[in-house]
């Protein structure tokens, strides 16, 4: 590491892990999701594309999100079955992130590997209107990029889209590989 | 938008993580897109523009502030009810300048930086919060102040506090003859 700056220790990474000690106001964080919003939609042609944006972006956020709230949350274990890292999601991770609990996790009648995360009303969505013409846009493909990158680095990989089905549904799709450990781990 | 009527917002907070790591991840998109940091920096700024024209709407409705009287007022308001209200720290204020039109905010924490450790070596001069700027530029605008609004200095660049320099663009004693 070159040492441009010198200096002591980085006060970033002595901090302590310990409960994050404010909230901010949703109105701070609607606007800049807006802004965020309106800059990817000027650099795209589609709706699908903007929802890959938003995606992407989410994608960047539950990477850096999962690590800490992990040791917060669950320290010195780890989830190795599905069931348990969906629990997780909907629970402490979503709580931590939105200031409240998902409202359903189902999971799918005819496919073992799909899940549902249910939200009436997602946090990020609070002050964002679709136009008509747009009508399958749904700005929670920001969610649904953060819970791939979480459950990705948890080692869950998985494919997560979001829906316009009972308010926003996020569909989790795991790869196949998960499935089967996770069968074997219960067989065991 | 449709919501049934006298459902309250339960929730007016949201998580100080996800604030500032959407905030990182907007930065991360820009460096990725543009190449030059001035271009990023101006990014950033336009977009801190827009947000600052919009947020004052929602700064007046919620603090019922009185109308402030001189520059001064302006700067302390913005450092001790704003910056509270929205990022949750109370930057100091300082004068600059003797004729009253240059303020700086010291901010000893920045709540935006909290995962940032340095910037990277090739892009030394990227001011990571110049959204900051922006949003205090639009806002002031919006209340017929017009400002300009940088960073002096910068503790990600290695110097030892982030200061914003806020310097007011009419001459103090112009208001006084302005009928409002």
């Amino acid at each position: 590491m070159d040492s441009r700056f010198p200096r002591g220790k980085s006060p970033v990474l002595e901090r302590a892990l310990g409960r994050p000690r404010s909230e901010l106001s949703l109105a701070a964080f609607a606007l800049l999701f807006s802004e965020l919003v309106q800059y990817c939609q000027r650099r795209v042609a589609s709706v699908a594309e903007l929802q890959a944006r938003l995606a992407q972006l989410g994608h960047h956020v539950g990477l850096r999100a999962l690590d800490a709230l992990v040791a917060r949350e669950r320290p010195g274990r780890r989830e190795t079955k599905v069931l348990g890292v969906l629990l997780f999601v909907k629970g402490p991770l979503w709580r931590a992130l939105f200031g409240r609990e998902a409202d359903k996790l189902e999971q799918a009648n005819d496919d073992e590997r799909t899940f549902y995360v249910i939200e009436r009303e997602p946090v990020v969505n609070t002050f964002v209107s679709v136009p008509r013409e747009n009508s399958s846009l749904n700005c929670a493909a920001f969610a649904a990029g953060l819970l791939e990158a979480v459950l990705g680095a948890a080692g869950f990989p998985a494919r997560v889209s979001a829906h316009w089905h009972k308010g926003t549904t996020l569909m989790i799709k795991f790869d196949e590989a998960v499935i089967a450990r996770d069968k074997s781990l219960e067989g065991r | 938008m449709s919501r049934s009527p006298g459902r309250k917002q339960e929730n007016h907070k949201i998580s100080r993580e996800l604030f500032v790591l959407t905030y990182g991840a907007l930065v991360a998109q820009l460096c990725k897109e543009y190449e030059k940091d001035e271009d990023v920096n101006a990014c950033l700024d336009r977009m801190g523009y827009s947000i600052g024209i919009r947020l004052i709407d929602d700064f007046l409705a919620r603090s019922a502030v009185r109308k402030c009287r001189s520059y001064s007022e302006t700067a302390d308001m913005i450092a001790q009810v704003a910056f509270k209200m929205y990022l949750g720290v109370t930057p100091s204020v300082s004068c600059n300048s003797v004729t009253g039109n240059e303020f700086s905010l010291i901010l000893d924490k920045n709540p935006l930086v909290d995962f940032v450790e340095e910037l990277p070596a090739e892009r030394a001069s990227l001011c990571y919060c110049n959204l900051l700027c922006g949003v205090i530029r639009g806002a002031l605008e919006m209340v017929h102040l017009a400002a300009e609004v940088s960073f002096l200095q910068d503790r990600l660049k290695g110097d030892a506090v982030t200061e914003i320099g806020i310097t007011f663009l009419r001459k103090p004693e112009d208001r006084r003859h302005r009928r409002n």
